[in-house]
């Protein structure tokens, strides 16, 4: 007999069913989870070893899991902070998945570090799509990229708690609009916050980590629209 | 391209509940796809054939209904299509408070399949919230 079933079930639901034990066990270890999803070649690496930098001079104690197709170029370059660092290769997976990153964080970093930076595969389709148990989710976007960025990946840029501009320091040099930047940021996550930074020169770069302590001491991250609705 | 990790957990989903239920074969499952979910459906549709191979749901047709995104300010008491990419502020009163009502669906709605006939104990479906 032949027979249709209602099922209604989120096809997603297991990766977010896992991602929030995971964000539950973090909590009890007192850490936080940043997850930072951007282009290739945005400039994750090079805002974290900033970040990294920074946390170390102000006795945060983080830590940075770094997420690629292959080699290990990013960990080496995390490493050079001399806080804890890992590397994960996906194997030609184009994102992070909630199960798989609480593989890595079983036992790993030490208990009690307040922040790990998590440098998702550079990619701003499917990262988009996982819940990481991350505390705040964060997406860059470089000067070079183009102002229509964010209408081109709307859900990456629609479900970010905090959106980053890296490479500032070449903004004039390529003629980045930051108007219309902020305008199209604007029409995907009304209302969220738009920060600029340059990590050749430093400027802006302590934005991240204190945005990243705020979310980890309980200040309420901004809720995006696109977040509201459910599967 | 994610799309083959969204059509191996369809399999694995329907595949537990088809176990859950003895039934036999699967005839067709039914998705429901938001604007704003992310996913291709050609995408998906390709990957969902190969992730079917070797298990309970190999030969399932697959139906896609994409779902359009909308969205509703409480105060202005209106609700509009917010597109691709989306407007997602108010149209009349430009506030950032409105309400995203559809468009991010993601959702094995219904399941189509074979009863095993000799298999008496087959029991009512529970719907499963997601």
């Amino acid at each position: 007999m032949c027979r249709v079933v209602e099922l209604q079930q989120a096809v997603l639901a297991g990766n977010d069913a896992a991602a929030g034990i995971l964000r539950g066990e973090l909590a009890a270890r007192g850490t936080s989870v940043v997850n930072i999803l951007s282009s290739p070649g945005s400039g994750k690496t090079a805002l974290l070893e900033a970040e990294l930098l920074l946390a170390r001079e102000r006795g945060v104690t983080a830590a940075a899991l770094t997420a690629d197709l292959a080699t290990e170029n990013d960990a080496m370059r995390l490493a050079r902070s001399g806080l804890p660092v890992k590397q994960v290769l996906t194997d030609g997976l184009c994102h992070l998945e909630a199960d798989m990153l609480a593989g890595h964080l079983r036992g790993w970093p030490a208990k009690d570090t307040r922040l790990v930076f998590v440098e998702n595969v550079g990619n701003l389709v499917c990262p988009a799509s996982y819940d990481l148990g991350e505390t705040l989710r964060v997406v860059l976007a470089s000067v070079t990229e183009g102002e229509d960025k964010p209408l081109k990946y709307p859900t990456a840029f629609g479900l970010a708690h905090l959106v980053i501009v890296t490479k500032t320091d070449i903004a004039e040099a390529v003629g980045f609009d930051e108007a219309a930047f902020r305008a199209n940021v604007e029409q995907v996550n009304p209302g969220v916050d738009v920060a600029l930074c340059s990590a050749r020169t430093g400027a802006g770069t302590g934005v991240l980590l204190d945005r990243a302590l705020a979310a980890a001491d309980g200040t309420a991250v901004h809720m995006p629209v696109m977040a509201q609705a459910r599967a | 391209m994610h799309e083959m990790s969204i059509a191996l957990a369809v399999v694995d989903q329907v595949g537990e509940a088809a176990r859950s239920q003895g039934v036999t074969a699967v005839r067709t499952v039914r998705l429901l796809i938001g604007e704003l979910a992310g996913v291709v459906p050609d995408a998906l549709a390709f990957s969902f054939e190969l992730a079917c191979a070797g298990t309970a749901v190999e030969g399932a047709g697959l139906a896609i209904e994409t779902v359009r995104a909308r969205a509703r300010c409480a105060p202005c008491d209106g609700e509009w299509a917010v597109g691709v990419p989306p407007r997602l502020a108010c149209p009349l009163c430009g506030r950032a408070t409105v309400e995203l009502v559809s468009g991010r669906e993601l959702r094995i709605a219904a399941v189509e399949w074979h009863d095993d006939p000799a298999d008496p104990g087959v029991r009512e479906p529970i719907s499963q919230e997601g």
